[in-house]
């Protein structure tokens, strides 16, 4: 009987701690829906009430019957045969629990048949799940494809659709990469045509698609002939059938239970979702953002996995005549898996909080009548969380994967030769990990992203609306530092800034980002600080441990050391092949 | 063809997950000690239960015979599916052996009246006994299979059945309406639904109220006076009876129990002697499975005053 939810005591902590009322407010309003659904809220309470039972639902299946069957699921892995894909016993049996539970709308309104869940809930979940087996987060944590065509799609298209997705009848995936298109998405060339009876089909071949043997894809396709870049691009709906062919499925380092398919597109028929060219720009930056805080949400839980089989190990373990926790370098290695595992979670949940206040209040803005007394204020707080929320993404994105690849290589040291072999879990955690600074973005894209809004001061409210708080004592100390390290990110985006030279900003891009993380973490902190004993250490070791790191970032910044830029070719020498 | 099912289940404490204080010095199990769980072999029950109204339609009616924290069970059972849910809830209940408890709920089984199939789990984990389900099918003069692992199939009035037998299984088939006792490895019990769980998870009864009232009120370190305690709970009954909130509940009366078959007046088990007996011997003694063995070991143990 075990729970992830309930053996968490960090999650108990957030969770205790979370002041959602204007989240819940934006997605029940006057908590109407209860007189249509028995099921729905009648208060704030008994909403967060809710959200507790639900969390505790979907541990108690993490612990009991999903995480028992993820190394058999890594073993037996997807299977291909003849265009056909199936997914490993273990993944069909912790899919019909999910579905079986209600779980897979989790996020739908419910009329669809969903649960109405705020992301930050949602987030919380895909955690839990990825913990217990990294792979079925590529089927649990993608009803982003569902938000989307929620988000998007015609009246007439959600009710044909997203009731199936809520009952689990169907899973998704978003059909995106090619061959020739990975990172860079305005390179699509899968053609989208109408042919005589004006129905949209599909022609070309998309790779390593995630579920890509899903029931309904969401797929982006160039629907303007003779356009090269993203503002020729459409999104289509296209259910799986004979002219959606599965050529193979990818041989992975990791996440073998979640299959990585090639389709091939043989006249497919489509439906245009949304209005066209807007594929790219509108749909899919949606659709990533959502996706991005999920693949955050799942390095989160393969770090928590990870960590926990290190300490329990470090515990047990006895060499020189005592437990190998008590050694200054193993324990060292814990306690930053620890800080890196509680702060991944704080920054995480943030974000997930912004993000659901950027999506309460842009719909109410596109509902809101312009006469209303609030629709200025209303659209005034759509914009400034879709800023905040533009760049907590990358940043959870960026922190929460590069985290979980630290802690699970640092697992594996901890448990030394054993780490290595198949007998333990941490060679798949380590396996599965390292996916995630890669898909939905790769780490270098969440700079990317994270440098163009520190560019737009994207997060300056966020910072003045907590750097204005008045702290005491030895709280006060340490928020001392985090203003410092605050102003150090200032003065390096303003000094990239002033170079104006692009590469120069790019080579730094990682650099600002972590001064980026660790800021806003730090603020973070020195609020979780006040609410627990347990909390206030953390801050400390992550605080001074920052603050340090923030210099010498800053000192790399500012040298303006562009020898990267200008040697590259000169320092990789003579391993260069002749062109 | 639908078949209307009467689960029988029990609330345990839950021994699997032992934490602190969980033997009394008297050798009996501190319940307070140990969270209180669905037996788990009842959820396999309340599973088969769930699988044929699935295959064949029907209804699944849960009951449970204990105190008013038992609305926690019954509130799981809607959780997972069940239909109808019945509290068998009376102070002259307590401390009923098995042949008190079968009574108890044979009398509740009655007051139901329509049923095809009553099913529970093989044994409890707090008894052991695995006699609660055989004494209720003798009362209510039912057919009855224990060790189910499988209904094979429901036909005109016949039940086919998969039973565990000491080595392998067999088939058995009988007719309804019919008593089945369930296996640990029948099935895997499904999760809760969402849904359900935040539609009833405030269902309770009067007791289960009070109680809870009473605790809250006992926290500010007085014995509440009645006044208080009716001043405090009857809002919130009058709230849970207009949201239609309550469970049903059935006491010894409701159900039309002799007083002098139930609880501890209605139990010839007496507990003699408890003794903590520690495991030490490793040696293992196959007894040949003829009966020549059988005879053996019966005059062994008699000799060893173990039986007789």
């Amino acid at each position: 009987m075990a729970n992830f939810f309930t053996d968490n005591a960090d999650i108990q902590f957030q969770f205790n701690r979370m002041d959602l009322r204007e989240v819940v407010a934006l997605k029940e309003g006057d908590f109407a829906e209860g007189r249509q659904y028995p099921y729905a809220p009648a208060s704030y309470d008994d909403a967060m009430d809710g959200y507790r039972r639900i969390l505790d639902l979907v541990g108690g299946i993490c612990g009991d019957v999903i995480a028992p069957r993820a190394a058999e699921v890594d073993l037996e892995g997807a299977q291909y045969h003849d265009g056909v894909v199936t997914y490993a016993k273990g993944t069909q049996e912790a899919m019909k629990a999910l579905s079986g539970a209600d779980l897979m709308g989790f996020t739908l309104p419910r009329r669809y048949g969903g649960l109405n869940m705020p992301t930050i809930m949602y987030v919380a979940a895909i955690e839990m799940v990825s913990r217990a087996d990294a792979a079925l987060m590529t089927i649990f944590g993608l009803q982003d494809i569902a938000e989307t065509i929620n988000s998007f799609a015609s009246e007439e298209q959600k009710q044909r659709y997203l009731p199936r997705f809520c009952t689990g009848e169907v899973t998704g995936a978003m059909v995106l990469t090619e061959p020739d298109a990975g990172s860079d998405l305005q390179a699509v060339r899968l053609k989208a045509y109408q042919d005589e009876k004006g129905v949209w089909r599909m022609n070309g071949v998309k790779r390593f698609i995630t579920n890509g043997c899903g029931d309904v894809l969401l797929v982006l396709a160039r629907s303007e002939e003779g356009t090269k870049d993203g503002r020729g691009l459409s999104m289509f709906i296209c259910e799986k059938g004979p002219k959606v062919y599965i050529r193979r499925i990818e041989d992975k380092l990791g996440i073998h239970g979640s299959p990585t398919c090639e389709i091939h597109f043989r006249d497919a028929e489509g439906e245009l979702v949304g209005q066209r060219r807007r594929g790219l720009t509108r749909y899919v930056m949606s659709l990533m953002n959502g996706a991005r805080v999920g693949i955050a949400a799942q390095g989160q839980g393969i770090a928590e996995a990870a960590y926990r089989d290190a300490l329990a190990y470090a515990v047990d373990r006895v060499q020189f005549g005592k437990a190998i926790i008590d050694m200054a370098q193993v324990s060292d290695l814990l306690v930053d898996m620890k800080v890196g595992v509680e702060t991944g979670r704080s920054l995480l949940y943030e974000t997930a909080r912004v993000v659901d206040l950027c999506q309460g209040y842009e719909h109410l803005a596109e509902t809101v009548e312009r006469s209303d007394p609030r629709a200025r204020e209303i659209k005034e707080k759509a914009a400034l969380y879709r800023k905040q929320a533009a760049i907590l993404t990358p940043m959870s994105k960026y922190y929460c994967c590069e985290m979980g690849l630290r802690v699970t290589s640092a697992a594996i040291q901890v448990l030394g030769g054993s780490g290595y072999m198949r007998d333990y879990n941490l060679e798949r955690y380590y396996r599965d990990a390292r996916i995630t600074t890669i898909y939905e973005g790769t780490t270098e894209l969440q700079a990317v992203a994270i440098l163009a809004g520190l560019q737009g001061e994207a997060l300056a409210e966020w910072f003045a609306a907590r750097a204005a708080q008045k702290r005491e004592g030895e709280i006060a100390l340490l928020a001392a530092l985090v203003q410092q390290m605050q102003q150090r990110l200032a003065d390096g985006v303003a000094f990239v800034k002033k170079e104006g030279h692009p590469d120069y900003t790019d080579l730094m891009g990682k650099r600002l980002s972590d001064m980026a993380c660790w800021a806003v973490i730090g603020y973070l902190l020195l609020e979780e600080a006040s609410a627990s004993p347990h909390k206030r250490i953390i801050a400390e070791k992550f605080i001074r441990d920052a603050a340090i790191r923030t210099v010498a970032h800053y000192t790399a910044i500012t040298s303006g050391n562009d020898i990267v830029l200008r040697e590259y070719k000169t320092l990789l020498g003579p391993d260069l092949p002749k062109a | 063809m639908p078949y209307d099912c009467i689960v029988i289940a029990k609330q345990v404490p839950d021994t699997k997950n032992v934490t602190g204080k969980a033997m009394k010095d008297d050798g009996t199990v501190n319940r307070a000690a140990l969270p209180a769980i669905f037996n788990p072999e009842d959820l396999n029950a309340l599973e088969m239960a769930l699988d044929i109204r699935d295959r064949f339609g029907g209804s699944v009616t849960v009951v449970t015979m204990g105190p008013p924290a038992a609305c926690e069970l019954l509130r799981d059972a809607l959780y997972r599916g069940a239909d109808r849910v019945i509290l068998l809830t009376d102070r002259r209940f307590a401390a009923a052996d098995t042949l008190a408890t079968s009574y108890a709920l044979s009398c509740a089984i009655r007051k139901i009246g329509k049923f095809d199939l009553i099913i529970g789990g093989r044994q409890a984990i707090d008894g052991d006994t695995a006699q609660v389900g055989p004494q209720t099918a003798e009362k209510l003069h039912l057919n009855q299979v224990t060790y189910v692992e499988k209904v094979q199939d429901i036909r005109d009035g016949r039940i086919e059945i998969l039973r565990s037998i000491d080595g392998g299984y067999e088939v058995v088939r009988g007719r309804l309406p019919i008593l089945l006792t369930v296996t640990g490895t029948a099935n895997e019990p499904r999760p809760p639904r969402a849904k359900r769980l935040l539609q009833f998870r405030h269902h309770t009864c009067p007791a289960e109220i009070t109680n809870r009232i009473r605790k809250q009120l006992e926290a500010r370190g007085r014995e509440p006076s009645e006044a208080e305690m009716a001043e405090a709970v009857n809002p919130v009954l009058t709230e849970a009876v207009k949201q239609d909130r309550m469970l049903t509940v059935w006491d010894a009366d409701a159900v039309g129990a002799d007083h002098d078959k139930i609880g501890g007046r209605g139990s010839p088990t007496k507990v003699k002697k408890i003794e903590s007996v520690v495991f030490k011997g490793r040696d293992l003694k196959w007894i040949e499975a003829n009966d020549e063995g059988a005879k053996g070991l019966v005059r062994e143990l008699v000799t060893e005053h173990i039986l007789g």
